[in-house]
């Protein structure tokens, strides 16, 4: 059951906020089931643009087009994925996953549950389950009305690398089997490039780098090719200073 | 642990059954002193110190209870004094809620409203009283409007600060999942509320019976607070005391409702 993604075009947006410019003429085409990973220093304005295409800011020029229709409002298409879970912890399990569901439809939101692995904890309180868990949950709250567009803002920031590790690959998974587009914002370069298609760099307001990642699935992170692109992302962030050792060396 | 092992025997069995005593002390414990004291009363009553005049003994105020049971309408001043108590809460309490709601969610009505609420939060209400009178006469108006003004501001303040609390985040998750305005308020803001609310029921519930017994024992021809008046003029202690035992266990039984309701609506509180 292969869902189309969307197809998203950026043009020429911008976005200031108090007259500091955030973001300056980004354009930008994503292609329908796309992987797309957005990096970049923190404050650099990735999380403002994830916000711009879920339409939960306006921008101040340029616009968002949806399968070359400009948004206005909202994203309807659009499931987020924050980076605290913001479960509701007075609904239990199934009922925060039905929550984004037309009618509240309980089998769906089981179903959705026993996609992410947490059908057995359905019935329980939010305030029971772990961090991973949590996020797990906020996962399959995304995921179960079969979105054909999702943002996921630092997800997985929180969690400790293992459980970081396992939510990548089952973000992987779901991604492959429903087929939608996908944009992730990180601060973690490896995670950029085990989970994307095109890893994009956000610098002085704009995509300093808009990088094809030609990386057979599922990825090696231990493999020559994988360390070169990390080496090449980590150049292209610090510029002339990286390795950064050399720089407090040399100071 | 280390009695265990040095007496394999014979200890644990021993430490079971006291463990069991202890519980059982523990949970019997608090009701000590209140029947020592009843003791005490019942004593000092019938050997003769505490005069019939001036507090009769408990056996006398059952009795007088029972009697008024059976031949006088006591349930039915009971039943007045409940239906004025809920009546007052419903009217006072429904529209704190609402303010608290509307000037939590929208800044304009919090900015027209809260500014003059909380100037008159800080009348004592009670102070009212002889002006109320002269509004509304002795009626069951003023009872009634003395009740609900003493619980709107619990269940108001309540309210607005339960409302203004909401993590903004919850909100904003809710709006990206396509809930609508009434959706938002069902799944997120109302229960988010809830706690605070219900503190502010409880609040609500304690002035409630204060002020109907204030209101009731000045000007009223029925309830609880006409009978002990009565009693008064005719120096019936006996009925005097029940009455006032009367509004003791009608404040509890309230007191002990709402924490039913608070247990049972927030149970997600405790997880599992």
């Amino acid at each position: 059951m292969s869902i189309r993604g969307v197809e998203l075009g950026l043009r020429g947006l911008g976005k200031a906020i108090a007259n500091r410019t955030i973001l300056h003429d980004i354009n930008l085409e994503i292609k329908p089931g796309e992987f797309i990973a957005i990096i970049g220093k923190s404050g650099c304005g990735k999380t403002t643009l994830l916000r711009l295409i879920a339409g939960l800011t306006e921008p101040t020029i340029g616009q968002v087009a949806l399968d070359n229709s400009p948004l206005a409002g909202l994203n309807p298409a659009a499931r987020v994925m924050f980076q605290d879970a913001r479960l509701l912890p007075w609904k239990r399990v199934w009922e925060n996953v039905a929550l984004g569901l037309p009618n509240l439809n309980p089998e769906h939101a089981l179903q959705a549950l026993h996609q992410v692995g947490l059908a057995d904890r359905a019935y329980d309180w939010p305030l029971g389950l772990s961090g991973g868990e949590r996020q797990r949950l906020a996962l399959a709250r995304a995921i179960a009305n079969t979105p054909s567009l999702l943002l996921l803002d630092e997800p997985f920031g929180a969690l400790d690398a293992l459980t970081r590790i396992e939510m990548q690959q089952l973000v992987e998974q779901l991604w492959r089997a429903q087929g939608f587009t996908a944009i992730l914002v990180t601060h973690d370069v490896e995670e950029a490039i085990a989970l994307a298609d095109r890893v994009l760099l956000i610098q002085n307001q704009h995509i300093a780098l808009n990088l094809p990642i030609h990386l057979p699935r599922s990825r090696q992170r231990g493999s020559a090719e994988f360390a070169a692109i990390k080496e090449q992302l980590l150049g292209a962030i610090f510029g002339a200073g990286y390795p950064l050792t050399s720089r407090v060396v040399g100071a | 642990m280390a009695l265990a092992i040095e007496q394999p025997t014979t200890a644990p069995r021993s430490a079971k059954k006291r463990l069991q005593l202890r519980q059982l002390g523990q949970r019997w414990l608090p009701w000590l002193v209140p029947i020592v004291l009843i003791g005490v009363w019942q004593l000092a009553a019938t050997i003769g110190w505490l005069s019939a005049r001036v507090l009769p003994a408990p056996s006398t105020i059952l009795q007088t209870t029972w009697e008024l049971l059976l031949h006088q309408n006591l349930l039915g001043d009971i039943a007045v004094s409940t239906r004025r108590a809920l009546l007052g809460l419903a009217i006072g309490g429904s529209l704190g809620f609402i303010f608290g709601l509307l000037n939590g969610t929208f800044p304009t009505s919090e900015r027209l409203f809260d500014s003059t609420f909380q100037m008159i939060r800080n009348i004592p209400h009670l102070a009212l009283l002889p002006l109320v009178i002269l509004w509304f006469g002795i009626g069951e108006t003023s009872r009634l409007f003395l009740v609900a003004f003493g619980v709107f501001f619990p269940l108001y303040l309540n309210t607005y600060h339960g409302v203004r609390s909401i993590d903004p985040n919850l909100r904003e998750m809710g709006i990206v999942y396509g809930l609508s305005k009434w959706g938002l308020f069902r799944h997120i803001i109302f229960p988010g509320a809830l706690p605070s609310i219900l503190v502010g029921l409880r609040f609500a519930l304690g002035v409630m019976w204060l002020t109907l017994i204030v209101a009731e024992s000045l000007a009223s021809n029925a309830g609880i607070g006409h009978l002990t008046m009565n009693a008064r003029e005719f120096m019936q202690t006996d009925v005097l005391v029940m009455g006032i035992v009367i509004y003791a266990l009608l404040g509890k039984l309230a007191d002990t409702i709402a924490r039913l309701i608070e247990r049972r609506s927030l149970r997600w509180r405790v997880g599992a």
